[in-house]
């Protein structure tokens, strides 16, 4: 511990940190705009700039260590000056658009205006003529609002991607995407864009279309980690849990059926793990690689096209249960599947490429017909003037309502292959050492007469690493690898609520934990309605080889536009 | 080794040539003591200010004297090798005559990235280490925490010249002078550094017989200096530019500024990339409103990251006060 001097008071902190850590241990407030804890600092945004006895200039809290005791003010008239003029500067080259913007009202420029009497319209927008960009259909970013912090070029390095770059134009420095790269939709550059330069596709103009379908069936789904995150959206604590919410909320926006994309979870974690039997007892195209992260299977159909053969043809929980929406559900309630339109909510950018794949579709009939993020379906939620904190919990309709207590897809699959493997009960249900929030968890579990590795990976830049590995040989023996292309999984998706950051994303996924644990069915395979749809109606092996299977092919880049 | 090196810089007060002025004797003995299984050195031959020749002299007439300066560090310093960091055209006509005085020595030539700003020692340990050209934030400076982490001597061709003729004892106080602009006698000259800028351009035959003012210390970021200034010594890297009064068009001149630091700044940081941006359009639209580049002037010099940013409002400070008024 060392101890430093911040405006008066002497306090104490770790070597190594970093003066903005050591005040907000000590609740002592630094405006930060670039600043993001997922990042290293790039202190390009010089908000943060504070006085420190014995330099000349202003230094930037966020990059300058604390030395032993250094005298520190965080603010005076002289810092209040600087960053009036240089918040001036930036909202200078930022094109305001707060109304549709995905900070909605958390804007961390805005925030700052009042405190520092900045003019917002000082100076012309520079960048008023910059063009928007739209990466597939998952993804704008309107570079006229961009702020140059980088972050966005960071995050995307982050996840082993590098598709944005910087690139010189005139004599100014440009956001750009990458001539040669692709896109992978994830969407961390928006989780990590502090001005709003980032939204997905649709996020404020085509939101009210699902609804729109009158003459349709609307039938909603929503993904596992949107109850602890859409709660956020309207001034709930991190991590609280509102499924009865959503399912109220979804009833008064007027949709006919509310399902839960958890029950489309399991059907995939069975498949998955009669997929994991087989190629155990066949030991080829080992080791199996999840396939329900669309980025990273489309990371890997273009990167790694040599592991495309052990990418797990089981289609996504999203898909799946789509699939069977539309033709197990629709027989049965004696429907037209053509007149059922199914919605997601995702907590995913690349969720809406993934229901575009041809690959995906059922029957002809592409499985889901809209995805909205968790983001969109609060705004549309807001739009039609329900408050989610004030809805009274209702259920999830029957047939696709009562899901397993699973856990992660590659431990709720390991866990059915297991049992059918050994003929045993499972005693340990929860893998341990493959839970929390660090990027790569292993574990290895002694399946009959040989000990097997699994892995879960959280983070794209983790994987790519960890795959380099596998070819170079440096990594081997693995059965199972689960991987998640955002930092921390889903609950940190490029379609949840902004802010995110470690400690968020922690907090949102204990409560999914608890959710599991509550469960009494732990198994995906001993769910009632995977049970009956397996016994009466996947029985013919063709159709359930339509329903819950998919297929990957080497792919070129997706489409990139101007607009 | 014969002699205490670092004594002897420190004796002659020797600092850098840059134009930091850092002193030397500290800056080699900081690197010395680090410990560290590896030590690195790098000789500075990347200039880039405009108007500013005096590395590209020293190159072409005392070769081995930079050498012997750099060969005197890799003696002081244990483990280390070392680098000459030279801009793209010095590379081209250096290369192979500076080979044939590196003989075995651990000394490898590289060729510069990027422009102007490739020039800043953080600048350089990025683009050898082969990444993006940006400067890094200090601290940690490169002598404690340089090239690929390890502690990094980082000098100027002027300075291992300066430190070469130390080690030969034949050091005499002398710097070199870049003199352009209005002037009779163009050119590059070895004299005292105590001399006033009045002196050296006297003594070089270049003293004007019209009205004029000049730019001290730099061809882009010096500051502007009348005629009755001139009686002191020179700041930054040594480099005069005269211009006639009567036939300078002021803002014309900082056009010609804002060109430069627009090109050859990284971008990075607000005040900087904006600052310039806007100072740029004001002369554009030929209205200079005082207040706007006053503030833009006090981020500049409060707020940047780098030297590059925190010296560029000097000459359009001392411009418009004393020329322009």
């Amino acid at each position: 511990m060392i101890e430093i001097i911040i405006n008066g008071k002497k306090i104490k902190t770790e070597e190594g940190k970093t003066i903005l850590e050591a005040a907000r241990e000590n609740n002592i407030d630094i405006p930060v705009l670039c600043n993001h804890s997922d990042l290293k600092p790039g202190a390009s945004c010089r908000i943060c700039a504070v006085e420190i006895k014995g330099s000349k200039k202003l230094l930037p809290a966020c990059a300058t260590k604390a030395r032993p005791n250094m005298e520190v003010i965080t603010d005076s008239p002289k810092i209040s000056k600087t960053r009036k003029i240089n918040l001036e500067l930036l909202f200078s080259q930022h094109k305001e658009e707060c109304f549709d913007c995905v900070w909605n009202g958390e804007c961390s420029l805005l925030d700052l205006v009042d405190k520092y009497k900045v003019k917002i319209n000082r100076f012309d927008d520079r960048k008023k003529n910059y063009p928007v960009y739209q990466f597939g259909n998952a993804i704008q970013f309107d570079s006229s609002k961009c702020i140059d912090c980088r972050n966005c070029i960071e995050a995307c390095h982050l996840q082993g991607v590098d598709f944005l770059e910087i690139k010189e134009k005139g004599s100014l420095f440009q956001v750009v995407p990458s001539e040669t790269k692709d896109c992978i939709y994830c969407g961390q550059c928006l989780i990590h864009c502090p001005a709003g330069a980032f939204e997905s596709v649709g996020e404020f103009e085509d939101i009210e279309k699902p609804l729109k379908q009158k003459d349709k069936i609307v039938v909603f789904q929503f993904a596992p980690s949107i109850r602890s995150t859409l709660g956020e959206e309207f001034g709930l604590p991190y991590g609280k849990l509102v499924t009865g919410k959503i399912v109220a909320g979804l009833k008064r926006l007027g949709v006919d059926k509310i399902f839960d994309t958890c029950v489309g979870a399991d059907f995939t974690t069975t498949s998955e793990a009669e997929e994991v039997v087989e190629r155990i007892k066949s030991n080829k195209n080992l080791p199996v690689l999840t396939s329900c992260c669309p980025s990273w299977v489309k990371f890997l159909e273009q990167k790694y096209p040599e592991f495309i053969p052990n990418i797990s043809t089981t289609r996504s929980p999203q898909v799946i249960l789509g699939g069977l929406i539309k033709t197990y559900w629709a027989q049965e309630q004696g429907l037209d599947p053509k007149k059922i339109f199914v919605v997601s909510i995702m907590p995913c950018t690349a969720k809406k490429f993934e229901i575009i794949r041809p690959e995906n579709n059922v029957l002809g009939m592409r499985p889901v017909d809209c995805v909205l993020t968790t983001r969109e379906f609060a705004r549309l939620l807001m739009r039609h003037k329900i408050d989610l904190s004030k809805l009274k919990p209702e259920k999830m309709d029957n047939m696709f309502g009562n899901p397993s207590g699973g856990g992660g897809v590659m431990e709720s699959a390991f866990r059915t292959a297991y049992e059918k493997i050994t003929n045993t009960k499972l005693k340990n249900v929860e893998f341990k050492q493959v839970r929390g929030m660090q990027g790569i968890k292993e574990t290895e579990v002694k399946v009959g007469s040989k000990t097997r590795k699994i892995a879960v990976i959280n983070g794209l830049g983790l994987a790519k690493k960890f795959m380099e590995e596998i070819k170079s040989g440096k990594r081997k023996g693995y059965t199972c690898i689960e991987v998640m292309a955002c930092p921390g999984g889903c609950v940190g998706g490029g379609g949840q609520p902004v802010p995110t950051d470690a400690k968020i994303r922690e907090k949102r996924a204990l409560s999914l934990y608890e959710v599991d644990k509550k469960k009494k069915i732990r198994k995906a395979h001993e769910n009632p309605i995977v049970k009956k749809i397996y016994k009466e109606f996947l029985k013919d092996k063709k159709l359930a080889h339509k329903i819950l299977h998919t297929s990957y092919s080497r792919k070129g880049r997706g489409l990139i536009k101007k607009i | 080794m014969a002699k205490d090196i670092i004594k002897e810089l420190k004796k002659y007060n020797l600092s850098g040539r840059s134009g930091s002025g850092f002193p030397t004797g500290l800056k080699w003995e900081l690197v010395k003591n680090c410990r560290a299984d590896k030590k690195y050195i790098i000789c500075n031959g990347s200039e880039g200010e405009p108007k500013n020749f005096k590395d590209k002299f020293i190159l072409e007439n005392y070769p081995e004297i930079v050498i012997e300066g750099i060969k005197t560090a890799l003696e002081a310093i244990d483990n280390s090798s070392a680098f000459i960091y030279l801009r793209k055209d010095y590379y081209q006509k250096f290369n192979d005559n500076l080979k044939k005085l590196i003989k075995e020595l651990p000394i490898k030539i590289i060729k510069k990235q990027g422009g102007y700003l490739g020039g800043e020692e953080t600048v350089i340990c990025e683009a050898i280490e082969g990444k993006r050209p940006e400067p890094r934030i200090k601290p940690p400076f490169p002598t404690e925490f340089g090239l690929w982490g390890y502690p990094t001597l980082v000098n100027n061709v002027e300075t291992f010249y300066c430190a070469g003729k130390i080690s030969q004892g034949r050091y005499e106080g002398t710097r070199f002078y870049t003199i352009t602009g209005d002037v009779k006698n163009q050119g590059v000259y070895e004299l005292p550094e105590k001399y006033t800028v009045k002196e050296i351009l006297k003594k070089t035959d270049n003293y004007p017989d019209f009205d004029f003012f000049v730019q001290s210390g730099g061809g882009a970021m010096g500051e502007i200096l009348l005629e009755k200034e001139l009686n002191k010594t020179i700041q930054g890297i040594g480099c005069i530019v005269v211009f006639n009064a009567e036939k300078t068009d002021p803002f014309a001149l900082m056009k010609e500024w804002t060109k430069f630091f627009l090109a050859e700044n990284c971008d990075r940081c607000t005040p900087c990339r904006e600052g310039i941006y806007r100072i740029d359009e004001m002369l554009n639209n030929k209205k200079m409103d005082k207040q706007t580049l006053n503030d833009i002037i006090f981020v500049l010099k409060e707020t940047s990251l780098c030297p590059l940013g925190a010296n560029a409002y000097k000459p359009f400070e001392t411009l418009i006060k004393k020329i322009i008024k």
